[in-house]
């Protein structure tokens, strides 16, 4: 992704500009966030699911060493492989090198956030393998060389007919102008594709330790095809994807489908334990589980920041937060956007390179109302913003930080802080509008006057017009 | 109207949070009026300023630290030293009223002396909308206002401190008030603190959304229970010369006929 440092700001501004990107982020979110109401009100033990939900996942992420362990056993005794990878690079390295192995021409891959991490299409392409996204947003997405912009509907960034001009440019087809006879075209192409590869990669949902069963959830049928046909199965998953057992399933697939689409069931859910066994008529050869560490150690030592790591990824957060819905995914950074991004960009790829990111929120808290395990988004963002201003990129705040010096100074005495609203009183007239409010300000204020006015510091505060009115 | 038959005299003391201090004294004034209308023993200390949220949201946690002490001190000796009355502390803010009851536990979490002054401020501090509904039992306060009216939920208020209704109730109480929801409106309306600053265009397009809902709802008067989502949606109003008027609960719970 050629990933250097997060411009939030600069990329937010573009994204506010683009017309017909807010008129989708209104759509598509506005659509997902009332079927996710809708389908959290039919369950009247929601809040109690969501509180079961958080509790398991805080035990197996506080116990995560012993459950890997767990996982690996299972895998391996179902007949797959188990490959530890601790950054991206070594993700990469070992797929590419499985896939050399196996002599694979050809990749076809499921929709999954943990490859787009690590950017393994370019490490594919770099060794001359094809490689294929068979997700319809991942799909267009790849046409069109960008970056998914949100977790679950990669392509919400683009119109309907963005996408007709792609699949006419690029697949050399007239324009079609409806949905459905897009979703044709990519059909037909997507079906010889499944075919003719020797390798899929798919990512989890779930990975679960007790039976080393690895959970795809979809919509479209394409993971079941990516994970069945070629010969060969690569499961790239985050080592915070596990859960114990089997049976706590049943509870994450209602959460996730529910919170994520509104569904009260994905279309499809893939249980994939280990490679084809001598009785099953298809499936793959090979079963390759390849864990991803990339950071995520890091969150788990965080004490105060590791419940980023309970996350299941369902993009409630991201349909609810009133920022992602002006902003978009790309406004971001990187593979991670909406509140979940604020709070993992910033960890995963180090505080220096995204130092906005926790600031990217008015800490609303719509986000921590929604989520299914009941992340507290705004209580790590707090705890992200201070390690921000304590590292080195913090330091470069020069003007803050003597703003707070001083608020410091002045709020610790009453009597300075009495002077300084005195001050301030006559200090602003300058400024003081025929409205009566402050209408124009120096920097950095004017960030605020630009737009809008100020109020002005009143003649009396109420300390001194409490004297009069105690009696 | 009727406290309902407090066992003990009650006595308020206000937390009047340094936004209203400074430029919305007329906010606190408001509030003394109405709960002294409901016989309540209103004081003030003057030592106090700020809770120190600005600081501890922006990333500052040492500075905050400081400032929250210094409110700690000043308000737990304050009520320890009144025995024979139940005494309270009633903000106009669901925000610096969070700041206290739900963030200081984060803050103090390592100190268990200043962990117990917190337990001990934190029950008796109380959102003034709150206060009116659960303490006093009350939502008609006998005020009189001839308007419509809708309600912009402050962040804060509603999912840190879990409060919806009272303030709806309140409204719809007021004698003359034809109360109208607008749509989305718990949505933020793009204030934030500092965030309004730092990414001022991403804020003002929030801000965006609210008027527009503000407006289609067919109000006149905006009221909400925080200053601060007043003053970034107020600022905006009055640039835009939108003639709705916004106004603090306690405001509108003072009117009279």
């Amino acid at each position: 992704m050629g990933f250097e440092e997060v411009r939030f700001e600069q990329d937010s501004e573009k994204a506010l500009r683009n017309k017909s990107l807010q008129k989708a982020l209104v759509n598509v979110t506005n659509r997902f966030r009332s079927a996710r109401n809708k389908a959290s009100e039919e369950v009247p033990d929601w809040e109690d699911l969501r509180t079961s939900a958080r509790k398991i996942k805080k035990e197996t992420i506080e116990n995560l060493d012993k459950y890997l362990l767990i996982l690996e056993e299972s895998v391996k005794k179902a007949g797959g492989k188990v490959h530890w990878t601790k950054d991206a690079e070594e993700a990469s390295r070992i797929i590419v090198g499985i896939a050399r192995e196996g002599n694979v021409k050809s990749v076809v891959k499921s929709k999954s956030m943990a490859t787009e991490e690590i950017e393994l299409n370019s490490s594919f392409e770099d060794a001359g393998i094809k490689v294929v996204e068979t997700d319809l947003g991942e799909y267009i997405i790849q046409l069109a060389g960008e970056h998914p912009s949100h977790i679950i509907a990669p392509a919400i960034h683009k119109t309907k007919e963005d996408i007709s001009k792609l699949f006419s440019e690029k697949l050399g087809i007239p324009h079609y102008d409806k949905p459905e006879e897009l979703t044709k075209v990519a059909r037909e192409r997507l079906r010889s594709e499944f075919l003719n590869a020797d390798m899929g990669v798919s990512g989890a949902n779930f990975a679960v330790a007790e039976t080393g069963t690895i959970v795809v959830v979809e919509n479209e049928g394409n993971a079941r095809l990516t994970t069945t046909v070629p010969k060969i199965h690569v499961a790239l998953v985050g080592i915070e994807k596990l859960i114990p057992r089997y049976e706590d399933l049943s509870l994450f697939l209602t959460v996730l489908a529910r919170s994520a689409t509104g569904q009260k069931s994905s279309t499809y859910v893939s249980f994939i334990t280990g490679p084809k066994r001598s009785t099953d008529i298809d499936g793959p050869e090979e079963f390759h589980l390849v864990l991803l560490d990339n950071g995520r150690s890091k969150i788990l030592a965080s004490e105060k920041t590791r419940e980023s790591l309970y996350c299941i990824r369902c993009g409630a957060c991201l349909n609810n937060c009133p920022v992602y819905r002006k902003v978009g995914g790309h406004s971001y950074g990187w593979v991670y956007s909406g509140p979940i991004g604020a709070i993992i960009t910033p960890q995963l790829m180090g505080i220096d390179k995204a130092p906005e990111l926790p600031f990217a929120s008015s800490l609303c808290g719509a986000c921590h109302d929604v989520c299914p395990v009941k992340i507290d988004f705004p209580k790590v963002l707090l705890e992200l913003r201070k390690n921000v201003v304590e590292s080195k990129k913090g330091g470069t705040r020069v003007l803050e930080r003597l703003g707070i010096r001083l608020w410091r100074f002045t709020v610790e005495h009453e009597s300075i802080y009495k002077i300084t609203n005195k001050l301030s009183y006559y200090f602003q007239l300058p400024w003081k509008g025929s409205n009566g409010k402050l209408n124009s300000l120096p920097y950095p204020f004017s960030r605020w006057t630009d737009q809008r006015d100020f109020p002005a510091v009143a003649k009396k505060t109420f300390r001194e017009t409490w004297k009069e009115i105690k009696k | 109207m009727q406290l309902n038959n407090p066992k003990r005299p009650l006595k308020v003391y206000i937390f009047i949070t340094c936004l209203v201090d400074t430029f919305f004294p007329e906010v606190g004034e408001s509030m003394v009026k109405v709960l002294k209308a409901l016989g309540v023993e209103v004081d003030f200390i003057e030592e106090q300023t700020c809770c120190g949220q600005p600081a501890f949201n922006s990333g500052y946690q040492d500075d905050a630290r400081v400032v929250a002490e210094r409110f700690l001190s000043i308000f737990d000796k304050t009520l320890r030293d009144e025995p024979g009355k139940d005494t309270y502390i009633v903000c106009p803010s669901g925000s610096c009223t969070s700041m206290v009851k739900v963030f200081y536990e984060d803050i103090f979490k390592n100190s268990p002396e200043l962990l117990n002054k917190v337990r001990h401020i934190s029950q008796k501090t109380f959102e003034f909308s709150e206060f009116l509904v659960t303490v006093l039992n009350t939502v008609d306060v006998g005020a009189e206002y001839s308007g419509v009216i809708t309600y912009h939920d402050s962040c804060h208020l509603l999912r840190e401190l879990g409060i919806k209704d009272g303030p709806r109730e309140l409204i719809k109480s007021v004698k003359g008030v034809e109360f109208k929801e607008m749509e989305l409106h718990d949505a933020c309306c793009g204030f934030g603190g500092t965030f309004s600053i730092k990414f001022p265009k991403v804020s003002v397009s929030m801000l965006d959304e609210k008027i527009e809902c503000i407006i289609n709802s067919g109000a006149e008067t905006l009221v909400s229970s925080d200053m601060g989502c007043l003053m970034n949606i107020g600022g905006a109003l009055s640039r835009r010369k939108i003639p709705v008027k916004i106004m603090h609960l306690a405001e509108l719970l003072a009117k009279r006929g």
